[in-house]
Formats: structure tokens, C-alpha cells, sequence
């Protein structure tokens, strides 16, 4: 293998990190540097990786095992840059005021390559290196906006929450290694027993993960993150962050722990079931639309566990399928949040009270996400949770789809509560008209064609189904 | 004959939807209007020219009608099973079938909303949003039409759901008004909540067939050696087989669009909206759309007799339940709406009671029929409701009376509904209403007893109507009770304007076909058209069970005609006048009297009254509570969420324990 070949395999780790050393010379020499038009290059070049990955399509595996990569993780991996791209169109108002914009990306693309890493993980030393590496600047984007006290606190609660589930996590790791003497995954799937060691390490594993996608009752740090963080973040912990850790907690259960599927079903039905009626109780009363967002990111986690549970090729597909849909839908969602955060600082529900009558647009692109989130048809939402159900469906588990259905009713009330404020209620202080500024507004369109149109082409879930595996 | 035509009975109301949605603000106001009154009446023409070739020409070969396939496009397919079985997987495909029911469906669907069109062009004149209002009306007809023609059940599903956001535009068309707003949010969720068992349905019935097309799902699950029926009869869940439950889930979905006990209270408050949508959309097309469904299915529902009897119990119940809730209602539309659950009833008992193939599907063709002669003369009711609400400005029916002199034709044609609905011969109502009593007759006597108590009380409440609308001038009896809310107005449009009493043209001549359809329908002879299994027989026409429902009716039609035809003061004046027949008179009061025991005290405070409080105190009041309960557990639970690190951090504990457990003793 040459060293172009070489490289070729880990290309959109190598674009990474050179943009990290170019935006470490901007920083340098930035003086009298047009910050308009780097945020636009920073946005350009993450729409550009994206379609590169999907294009190339890197093949192989490196390091000695300790780096794999293959389609449905190079297809992940443009998922990924997709959402970095709209959450920098977010960011791209309130950074251009904002006096360290280039940190802010440092720190991003720190994460987004740790992610990276994670997700290509054949070891479990490079997918704890990887998970580490994005969640110590997860913390630090989470308090980047040093104005306000709740950012600082967000940071806080995150790092400390992050580095209890790590222990745990590591605990688990280290059982692997003492029962199984190898911490490559084929090596521990060929020597796991289930044995009581190696089952209580699984768990201690699972609830790493759990963290991570936060899953009820480890989702506590969620809300309080979510409310505090800026926007952006908080679009990019909803979206990145939770995409990245389900697509390893796929792979790690469908190539590791395979042989006791049995056990792991039953579990993720469990914490299915808690995740979606709890994330929906807590929905149905939060004022603050971020925390709302937050909660429903919560449910909508358990519905993928669903598919993850069910532990075939369409299981595989529809929860690759579904954080593409998501990630539109709760994008979109973000993005007029923070347009209006960024106007006018106003993050509650009830300031979006007749906001329809100042600002039709925005409420119509926000009534659209909301109706993709809660699973409406014909909007994408709808053919995502309806994958999802029906991988379910396959794998026989009734009472989970059941209770699945009456969560997404209960979904509806709340989401129709939101559509209610900003078309129904009347406001005699409703919010100023909003002009949105051009990257914005490319967001929002590119999101609602999305949202209109995936479910139509049925193309995009051909084209993941075609590269997804199931159980090994 | 080429079929190929019937996709621009499609794409046609699209079009208009588009184009009066994205334009009508820049085009003159009444062309948004022409333009759709003109597509869906090109629609019309369209439709009853594919029913003549398909009845009449080239639908038929042998003795039996064939399902024609006009256009199939697979949309996306999903690949073969992961379990790898059989087959060669899943496949959603877009098509246009043709069929006995899709093709009457079609000439229902189109000619109802020809009608509503050409109505609401001056029922609607003065709405500032008269664009919107017709664009939405085209989008409702597309969705339906796309549903009855869905070759494909997932292709169903995505109309049914779009006919179910159309109806959520149209109901809360008056979106100022909150109660119009709050029944349409209404409609929307109970109908969801009842679409998540369609949809539920929608998935084991093709996980068990591995299919979603029409024809390969019936021909599949069907065959009682097939297999695939075998399979999805041995597994099972909570004690059903997962066929009960798949055919049991997707008739809760058809119950819930159809407005079936329990899953009808969105139906009454659904009245907010304009009164041409609830003739179309709450009378004619989309309340029937869960019988179309289970008619389309009706093969699988003859298999399993769970789900068989289910809707024929559920059908005769709501039928009774609604017709007694009839009879206390005041507000003319909100008797409709009841009077439309009742009928539809009848169309779902009278699938329960029929059997499949030849004369035993004789409740199949019942059903069918009802179907198209109700959707004639509930169409007609709403419009000439419409007109007369537009003209008195009042819903309630304390604020009519004595409307027969300024409203002629209106009253005529009124009338003439209500003697369909009453099953009264020659007209409509009488014949699909007779064979599907013959049909419940023939197989369940009990659902026969409850069909005829319904249809005798059916022609009371619809007389009811009648007189209290079009003669009972005074109420006096009545607004001693409840002081009419608008008696000043009422009485400028009876004495003032005496002459422009009647509807606009346009509306009558709705009216107008609308009466043809209504008294001319019953002629046509449904069973050798429409059948369960496409063949043909004679339906067989028994006097003796026609007399006992004629004579149900008549009932019901005197028993109102005692009561509201004149004020109930009338015995007096009998007494003062005419001394000699001052006997005969007390003899009537006396009558009056046992009647008004029997009804007033029996049927409205023993049975109508609780029905009336139970199904608004309990049956409402059952989902409000489970509201209330989730809102209640909802702030109980965010205590949980303290915003300590250390709390997240003793849960974060207490899960790893509870995972720990779980994983190693499971």
C-alpha cells in the first residue's frame, strides 16, 4: 500500500486536520483578514468535504486493525460534515460579531475528527481515544459564550457528567480486556463467553453509549446543556454529537456483542420505552424552546433505539436513514430558533405567540420541521419513523411498536402546541419582523426542500440500504 | 376503451390547488372560484364517462367485473427480506386501479364536490379569503380522489393522511375563531391517534404478506391454504392471531375517519367549519372513507371473525348511539353530523352482517349502495342546512320556524331528503336502507332489531328537523325554555324581505341535481354492478320486510308530525273553535300526552339524556383525563430534572445498576 493509498483511506480525517492548521495561521496572521469571507471558506469547505467523502468513498483499514473504514461509515461520515455545514450557516451571524470565531471552529473540527475516529474505531482504545477527544471541546464549545453565566454553567454540567460516564465506560473497557485479552473488537467477539464479567462490562459499556445519545434516565445533563449552550452548539450536540454515538453504538453492538443479541434487545426495548415516554412528559411542559427541542431530541432517541434493536440490514438502514431525516428536520428547527435567539434574544414559547403574523416564512419553515419531528406525512419525519417502525415490525416486537405509536401521538399534542403558539395565539407584543441574513436563510431552504422532497426519492434509503449490514 | 384518461381526474384538482394557492392573491377573486368549480366539473364528466365504459362496455368480462390496473409506477422498493424468506421483499408502488367500488367512488367523489364547488361559489362570496378557501377545497378532492383510486395500501395511507390535513384546513377555515380552531385540532389528533392503528395494521399485514399492493395482499391472505395466511394465523399476541389484530388495528383507523363509537367526538365539532366543507367532507367523501377501506379489504374481513363481527358491532352501536343523540340536539348542523354517524352505521354493520361472493355479500352491495344514495341526500341536507343558515344567520334551530314560505324550493327539496333519509319509497334512501335491513335480516336478528329502532328514529329526528326548520313558527313551548338568541333579526328576514328569501341561483341549481340524484339513485340496481366478488347476482326484494321498515319510518314521521308540526298549543284551539270535535281533540291531547311521556320523559331523560351526558362526560371526558393525567405525571416527573450535577449523577448511578442487573440475570 502506497502512501497515497494510505491517505486515501482516512482522507476526511487528513482535510481535518489541515483545515485546523490553516485556521491556526488565520489566527495568527489575521490581521485586517475579511471575517465574512473565512466563515463563508469554513462553510464551503465542509460542504465540499461532505460531498468528497460520498464521492471517494475511502475503503480499507489502518493502524493495524485499529482504524476501519468502510461505505456505511464513509456515508456516516458525510451525514456528519452535512450537519456541520448547516449548523456553520447557524453560527455564521452571531460569529461575525464575535471576537474568537476562529476558536470556535478550532474546537469544532477538533470534535468532528475525534467523531471521526470514533466511528472508524476497530479497537477500543481509538474509539476511547476518539470519544475523548470530541467530548473534552464539547464541553468548552458548550461554554463559549463567556457572557453569559448559563453557557459557563452548561459547560460545567457537561464535563462532569461526561468524565462519570467515561469512568464507567472505561470500567467497562477494562473488563473487556481482562476477560478477553485483546481490546480489538474481532478479538473480543471471538472470545466473549457471557460470562458475568463480560456481561456486567457490557453493560457498563451500554450506559456509556446511553450517555452519549442520552437515553433516559442518563439524559439528565441534556436540558440544562441544551438551554445553556449557544444555539449552535446546542444544534450540534442535538444533531453531531447524538448521530456520531449512535452510528459506533450500531456497529459496536452489531460486530462485538452480537452473540448475546438476546440480552441487548431486551435492554434497548426497556430503555426505549423510558426514553420516549419520559422525554415526552418532559416535553409536554417546557417553556423554553430550547429545552423543548431538547426533550424532543430526547424521544426521538428512543425511537431509534428501536431500530437499533431490531437487528437486521433494514434495522441498520432505517436508523442511518432516520438521522438523515432528523437531522434536517431538528436542523431546520435550530436554525430559526437561533435566528430569532440571535435577534432578539428571545427563547421562550410564548414570545413565539402569533408570530406568523410578523414573520410568515420563518413560522412556515418552523410549522414544516415541526411537522418532519413529529412524523407527519408527507414530510420526511414521516418515512423515517416509519422505517423505523417497520424494522421493528420484523423483528416481531408488538408491544414496543404499540407503545411507540401512543408516544408519537403524545409527540403530536406537543408539537401541534408550538404550531398553535405561532399561528393561533394572539400577541399584542408579537416579535419584530426578522430579517434572517443570507447564510441563514440557505439553511432554511436547503432544509425544507429536504424535508419535502427525501421521503419522495426513494433513491436515498436504496442507497443506504445497499451498503448497511446486520448482525454479524 | 382506454382508461388512461382517469389520471387527470388526478391531476386536474392539483393543478387548481397550486395554482389558486400560489396564485390567487393576484388574480381576480371569483376566477380562483371558476377555475375550480370548472376542473372539478371537467373531473365529473370524466368520472361518470370511465363508469359507463367500465360498467356498460368494457369492465365486464364473463359475469364478473374486473380489476383494471391503469397506471403503476414503483416508488420505492425495499430490498428482499433481511430474514431472508421468500419473496422478492417489499415494494411501495403509485397506481390507479379501477374496480366496482373505486369507480362509483369516483363519481361520488367528483360529483359531491362539483355540487359543493358550484354551492360554495356564492355561499362563500363574501369571504375575503375566497381563493384559499377554494384551493383547499381542491387539495381535499385530490386527496380523496387519490385515496379510492390507490392501487397500493401504503399509497392509501399517504392520501388518507393528506385527506385528513385537508379536512384540518377546511374545519378550521375561520381560523379568528377559537372554537373553529380547537375542532379542528380536534379532528386532526383523534383521527392520528386512530391512523397509528392503520398504520400499525398497515405493517403486520405486509410483513405477513410480504407485499403492500391491493390485489397481491388479498390474494395472499385470503386463500385459506396459502401459506402466507397460515403464518399470520399462528402468530400470535395477546391471545389474537396477529391477522385478527392486523385487520382489528386498520378498522380502528377506518373507525376513527369514519366517526365510529368511540373515535367519533370530533365529528360534532367538526361543524365549525364552512358549512359547503361539512357536506363534502363530513357527509359525502371523507367520513366514508373507513368503510371504502374495510370494503376494500372485505375478503381478509370475511376470514376472521374477530375482526368481522367487531365492525358490524361497532357500526350497530354507533348507528343506535348517534340516531338517540339526535333526538336532543338543537343545533341543525350538529344533527346532521349525529344523523351522518348513525348512517354510516348502517354502511359498517351492514359489512359486518355480509358474507362474500353471490347473494351472501348481499350486505357488501347493501353497503355500497347506502354509501352512494347517502352521499346524495346527507350532501343535499348540509347544502339545504347551508341555505338556510346563511339566510336566518343562526345555527340554533329555536331561531327557525315557518321558513316554508320564503325558502319554496329549498323547503321542497329539504323535504324531499328527509323522506329519503327516512326510507320512505319511492325515493333513494328506501331501497339501500331495505337491503340492508334484508341483509341483517338474514343474519343477525339482533342487528336487525337495532337497524329498524334506528331507522324509526332516524325519521323522527329528521322531521324533527323538518318542521322545526320549515313550519313550527311560533316555539313557543320551546323559547319559554330558551330565549331565541336572535328573534329580531329572524324577524326582519320574515316579514321585510319576504322576496329574497330563497338561495342564489347557483346554489339552487346544486340543490337542484342534487334532489335528482337523491330521488333517481334508489333505480339504479347496485347489485348488478357492484358485488363482493365482482360477480354479478339479483338482489331479491322481500315485501314484508320493506313494509316493516317503511312502517318504521312512517312512525317516526308521525310521531314528529304530532309534536313539532304546529306549536303545542294546538289542542287548545281545537277546544275553542270546534265544539264538536272537543272529544277528538281531548283525545289528542291525550295521545300528546303518552307521547310526550314516552318520548319527552322516556326516550330523552331515560335514554337520550344520559347517552347524550355520557358520551360528553365520559367518553370525552375519558380523553380530556388522559390529557390531564399525562400533564399531572409531566410535572410530577420534572422534579427529577433538579439542575444539580450531583442528583443527575446518583440517576446516572442508579441506571448502571438497574442495566448491570438486568444484563447479567436476564
Amino acid at each position: 500500500m502506497n502512501v497515497i493509498e494510505l491517505i486515501s483511506v482516512f482522507a476526511p480525517e487528513v482535510w481535518l486536520s489541515a483545515m485546523l492548521v490553516i485556521l491556526l495561521l488565520v489566527k495568527i496572521f489575521s490581521e485586517g483578514v475579511n471575517r465574512t469571507n473565512v466563515l463563508f471558506v469554513i462553510s464551503f469547505f465542509f460542504i465540499a468535504a461532505a460531498t468528497a467523502t460520498l464521492v471517494l468513498k475511502p475503503q480499507g483499514s489502518l493502524f493495524g486493525g485499529m482504524f476501519v473504514v468502510n461505505s456505511l461509515i464513509g456515508i456516516e461520515k458525510a451525514i456528519l460534515l452535512l450537519a456541520t455545514f448547516f449548523i456553520s450557516l447557524i453560527a455564521f451571524e452571531w460569529l461575525r460579531t464575535f471576537r474568537n470565531y476562529i476558536e470556535f471552529y478550532l474546537l469544532l473540527i477538533c470534535i468532528l475528527l475525534g467523531m471521526f475516529i470514533m466511528i472508524s474505531a476497530g479497537h477500543f482504545l481509538s474509539f476511547y481515544l476518539g470519544l475523548e477527544m470530541a467530548t473534552i471541546p464539547l464541553a468548552a464549545l458548550s461554554a463559549f459564550d463567556v457572557e453569559k453565566s448559563r453557557s459557563g454553567e452548561a459547560g460545567m454540567k457537561l464535563i462532569l457528567s461526561s468524565a462519570f460516564s467515561s469512568g464507567i465506560l472505561l470500567m467497562g473497557i477494562s473488563f473487556m480486556y481482562g476477560t478477553c485479552g485483546s481490546l480489538y473488537f474481532d478479538d473480543v467477539r471471538a472470545a466473549f463467553t457471557g460470562s458475568t464479567i463480560q456481561l456486567a462490562g457490557f453493560a457498563f459499556l451500554l450506559t456509556g453509549f446511553a450517555f452519549k445519545i442520552s437515553i433516559v434516565p442518563f439524559h439528565l445533563w441534556t436540558a440544562d446543556v441544551y438551554e445553556g449552550s449557544p444555539v449552535a452548539v446546542t444544534a450540534f450536540l442535538s444533531v453531531v454529537s447524538k448521530g456520531a454515538a449512535v452510528f459506533i453504538f450500531l456497529s459496536a453492538l452489531y460486530n462485538v456483542f452480537g452473540s448475546i443479541s438476546g440480552t441487548w434487545v431486551y435492554l434497548l426495548a426497556i430503555l426505549s420505552v423510558a426514553t420516549m415516554v419520559l422525554g415526552n412528559l418532559f416535553a409536554i411542559r417546557q417553556q423554553n424552546i430550547k429545552r423543548f427541542l431538547a426533550f424532543s431530541s430526547i424521544t426521538q432517541a428512543g425511537y431509534i433505539l428501536i431500530g437499533i434493536a431490531s437487528g437486521t440490514i433494514q434495522g441498520t438502514a432505517s436508523v442511518v436513514y432516520f438521522i438523515l431525516v432528523y437531522l434536517f428536520s431538528n436542523l431546520a428547527a435550530f436554525t430559526v430558533v437561533g435566528v430569532i435567539s440571535e435577534k432578539t434574544g428571545k427563547e421562550d414559547i410564548s414570545d413565539y405567540n402569533g408570530l406568523y403574523k410578523t414573520n410568515p416564512r420563518l413560522s412556515l419553515v418552523m410549522m414544516l420541521a415541526l411537522f418532519s419531528l413529529a412524523g407527519i406525512p408527507p414530510t420526511a419525519g414521516f418515512f423515517g419513523k416509519w422505517f423505523l417502525l417497520a424494522s421493528g415490525i420484523s423483528n416481531g416486537m408488538f408491544t414496543l411498536i404499540i407503545i411507540a405509536s401512543l408516544n408519537l401521538v403524545i409527540s403530536l399534542y406537543y408539537y401541534l402546541r408550538v404550531v398553535k403558539a405561532m399561528f393561533v395565539d394572539v400577541n399584542d407584543t408579537p416579535l419584530k419582523s426578522i430579517h434572517a441574513g443570507f447564510p441563514a436563510r440557505l439553511g432554511l431552504v436547503i432544509c425544507s426542500a429536504a424535508i419535502i422532497l427525501t421521503g419522495f426519492f426513494s433513491f436515498v434509503y436504496q442507497y443506504i440500504y445497499s451498503f448497511s449490514n446486520g448482525l454479524q | 376503451m382506454n382508461f388512461s384518461m382517469t389520471i387527470w381526474i388526478l391531476i386536474l384538482p392539483l393543478a387548481t390547488f397550486l395554482i389558486t394557492g400560489l396564485l390567487g392573491k393576484s388574480m381576480p377573486k371569483q376566477l380562483s372560484g371558476i377555475l375550480g368549480t370548472l376542473s372539478m366539473g371537467i373531473c365529473a364528466a370524466l368520472a361518470f364517462n370511465i363508469a359507463y365504459n367500465y360498467f356498460f362496455l368494457v369492465g365486464k368480462v364473463g359475469d364478473t367485473f374486473q380489476t383494471i390496473t391503469v397506471f403503476k409506477q414503483t416508488w420505492l422498493s425495499f430490498a428482499p427480506f433481511p430474514s431472508g424468506r421468500a419473496g422478492d421483499g417489499l415494494s411501495i408502488d403509485m397506481g390507479i386501479i379501477l374496480d366496482p367500488i373505486s369507480v362509483m367512488m369516483l363519481v361520488v367523489v367528483t360529483l359531491v364536490s362539483f355540487m359543493v364547488h358550484l354551492y360554495s361559489y356564492s355561499y362563500m362570496k363574501d369571504e375575503p379569503r375566497f381563493h384559499i378557501f377554494f384551493s383547499f377545497l381542491s387539495l381535499f378532492s385530490f386527496s380523496m380522489l387519490g385515496l379510492v383510486v390507490a392501487s397500493n395500501i401504503f399509497q392509501m395511507y399517504i392520501f388518507w393522511e393528506l385527506v385528513g390535513v385537508s379536512s384540518f384546513l377546511l374545519i378550521g377555515f375561520y381560523y379568528d375563531k377559537p372554537s373553529a380552531v380547537a375542532a379542528s385540532k380536534k379532528a386532526f389528533i383523534v383521527t392520528r391517534f386512530a391512523d397509528l392503528g392503520f398504520l400499525i395494521g398497515i405493517l403486520l399485514l405486509s410483513f405477513y404478506s410480504e407485499s403492500l399492493d391491493f390485489a397481491t395482499i388479498i390474494e395472499r391472505l385470503s386463500n385459506p391454504d396459502s401459506a402466507f395466511l397460515q403464518t399470520a394465523t399462528a402468530a400470535g399476541f395477546l391471545g389474537a392471531s396477529a391477522m385478527t389484530w392486523a385487520l382489528c388495528l386498520i378498522f380502528i383507523g377506518g373507525a376513527g375517519k369514519s366517526a365510529m363509537f368511540p373515535l367519533h367526538i370530533w365529528l360534532p365539532d367538526a361543524m365549525e367549519g364552512p358549512t359547503p366543507v361539512s357536506a363534502l367532507i363530513h357527509a359525502a367523501t371523507m367520513v366514508v372513507a373507513g368503510v371504502f377501506l374495510v370494503a376494500r379489504l372485505f375478503p381478509l374481513y370475511n376470514l376472521i371473525p374477530a375482526a368481522h363481527h367487531m365492525v358490524m358491532y361497532v357500526g350497530a352501536f354507533s348507528a343506535l348511539f348517534a340516531a338517540v343523540i339526535a333526538c336532543t340536539q338543537t343545533d341543525i348542523k350538529r344533527i346532521l353530523a349525529f344523523s351522518t354517524m348513525s348512517q354510516i352505521g348502517y354502511m359498517m354493520f351492514a359489512l359486518g352482517v355480509s358474507g362474500y361472493g353471490g347473494e351472501e355479500g348481499l350486505g357488501y352491495t347493501a353497503s355500497m349502495f347506502h354509501l352512494f344514495t347517502h352521499a346524495m341526500f346527507k350532501a343535499l341536507l348540509f347544502l339545504g342546512a347551508g341555505a338556510v343558515i346563511h339566510h336566518v344567520h343562526s345555527n340554533d334551530l329555536s331561531a327557525m320556524g315557518g321558513m316554508r314560505k320564503q325558502m319554496p324550493v329549498t323547503n321542497i327539496l329539504f323535504l324531499l331528503a328527509c323522506l329519503a333519509i327516512s326510507g320512505i319509497p319511492p325515493l333513494s334512501g328506501f331501497f339501500s336502507k331495505e337491503e340492508i335491513l334484508t341483509a341483517a335480516f338474514n343474519s343477525n336478528k339482533l342487528i336487525y332489531a337495532v337497524g329498524i329502532l334506528t331507522a324509526a328514529l332516524t325519521a323522527f329526528y329528521m322531521f324533527r328537523l323538518y318542521y322545526s326548520i320549515f313550519w313550527n313558527k311560533s316555539h313557543q313551548s320551546e323559547k319559554a325554555v330558551h330565549p331565541s338568541p336572535l328573534p329580531a333579526r329572524m324577524n326582519i328576514h320574515s316579514d321585510g324581505e319576504r322576496g329574497r328569501g330563497e338561495a342564489s341561483a347557483s346554489m339552487l341549481i346544486a340543490l337542484c341535481l342534487l334532489g335528482v340524484g337523491t330521488a333517481a339513485a334508489g333505480f339504479i340496481p347496485f347489485s348488478h354492478y357492484i358485488s363482493s366478488d365482482g360477480k354479478l347476482f339479483d338482489s331479491e326484494f322481500h315485501l314484508n320486510l320493506a313494509l316493516i321498515a317503511i312502517g318504521a319510518g312512517v312512525t317516526g314521521i308521525l310521531i314528529a308530525t304530532l309534536f313539532y308540526l304546529k306549536p303545542n298549543n294546538r289542542s287548545d284551539k281545537f277546544a275553542a273553535s270546534m265544539g264538536g270535535l272537543l272529544q277528538a281533540a281531548r283525545n289528542k291531547f291525550y295521545v300528546d300526552e303518552v307521547y310526550e311521556f314516552i318520548t319527552k320523559k322516556i326516550i330523552f331523560n331515560l335514554i337520550s339524556a344520559p347517552a347524550a351526558w355520557i358520551d360528553k362526560n365520559i367518553v370525552d371526558r375519558t380523553m380530556i383525563l388522559a390529557g390531564e393525567i399525562t400533564a399531572l405525571v409531566s410535572d410530577e416527573v420534572k422534579t427529577m430534572q433538579s439542575g444539580k450535577v450531583y442528583d443527575y449523577v446518583i440517576y446516572f448511578f442508579i441506571g448502571v445498576l438497574a442495566i448491570s442487573v438486568l444484563a447479567v440475570f436476564y
